[in-house]
């Protein structure tokens, strides 16, 4: 019995589909950004998974520039929530609907 | 304590011992599921981030069962290291570190129906994967992995030849992503911008929380002094 790459395709669907669930169901904003990482994350283990089995290093290397773009979202997407919270007292995402802030 | 794992690993299967992978993949599986559900379901953003950590390392571990100890590395040092913290620091320095009430819900009717698409499209996309095959396409196109030379030589080799130009591309977007950072979380000059000044009158004050503005950054009168004098001139 060893550890085919099902499983791990199969893992990484459902840490996605809590990621998802995450983004779909929160309303703090902080907490909707962790849960994007956790889609990440599974596209990651995806890609890792993906690599290993077709004997390609491109999937590593694709792994590398998510990590990358994933740092620079962050730090925008951070950013973006200490702006906000300069003109409001709560990060909750419905209250955001003004276009002028 | 990756590396250990690594090396436990390098050994075990060296020597056919395929039950090691099963046994890591299950603990490792069952830390990042439960720190993913963990996430979605704390109250305190503090403890989401602190669950967070938990399933970047789970995803770490899983890296390093995959044979691909270099990312496992770059994994735990640039998420658990830096991404987290500065979801951490960004968590302390707006002060929201407090209980958050998740019974309260204002579109009625949301989280059924979330659950229930999430639900239904993970099962499509599961049983998608059983009834085609699952990892389909040709065998290392863009570069063999594997072989005599190790994880990190052929990644870096791929990085500086294959990948030259998108490696480059990323350098410019991690400085755009800081000179945006610093753009947004700058206090801009009172009175210099009358469209982003507007709503900070319509906001009262005693609706900030006391750590939401700390005392520092609002000192700096060298910046904001020269507006009024302009102003008083006439």
């Amino acid at each position: 019995m060893t550890v085919s790459p099902d499983w791990y395709l199969a893992l990484s669907a459902v840490l996605f589909a809590i990621g998802a669930l995450g983004v779909l169901v929160r309303r703090n904003v902080l907490v909707m950004f962790m849960c994007v990482e956790l889609m990440l994350n599974a596209a990651n283990l995806s890609f890792v998974t993906f690599a290993r089995t077709l004997h390609d290093i491109g999937g590593q290397v694709l792994v590398f520039f998510v990590l990358v773009v994933a740092a620079a979202e962050v730090v925008v997407g951070l950013g973006l929530v200490v702006a906000i919270f300069r003109r409001r007292a709560n990060a909750t995402a419905d209250d955001l609907h003004l276009m002028k802030g | 304590m990756v590396g250990m794992i690594g090396a436990a690993l390098a050994g075990a299967t060296g020597t056919g011992h395929s039950w090691v992978d099963v046994g890591t993949f299950v603990v490792a599986a069952a830390i990042v599921l439960a720190g993913a559900i963990g996430v979605v379901v704390a109250r305190n953003p503090v403890h989401s981030a602190l669950m967070l950590v938990m399933t970047l390392f789970g995803v770490a571990v899983l890296f390093v069962l995959q044979r691909d100890p270099f990312l496992a590395a770059v994994q735990v040092i640039v998420y658990a290291g830096a991404i987290v913290v500065l979801f951490l620091f960004v968590i302390m320095f707006l002060g929201v570190d407090r209980e958050e009430n998740i019974g309260f819900e204002p579109l009625r009717g949301q989280r059924p129906l979330a659950i229930g698409l999430v639900v239904l499209g993970t099962t499509g996309l599961l049983l998608l994967g059983q009834v085609s095959r699952w990892t389909t396409g040709a065998p290392h196109v863009a570069g063999v992995d594997g072989g005599k030379q190790s994880n990190v030589y052929l990644l870096g080799k791929s990085v500086y030849t294959t990948y030259l130009f998108p490696f480059e591309a990323t350098a410019a977007l991690l400085v755009i992503a800081v000179v945006g950072a610093v753009v947004l979380a700058r206090r801009p000059p009172t009175g210099a911008n009358p469209v982003t000044d507007a709503p900070a009158e319509a906001v009262p004050a005693g609706a900030m929380p006391a750590n939401a503005m700390p005392a520092p950054t609002e000192e700096p009168a060298s910046v904001d002094a020269p507006e009024p004098h302009h102003e008083a001139r006439p």
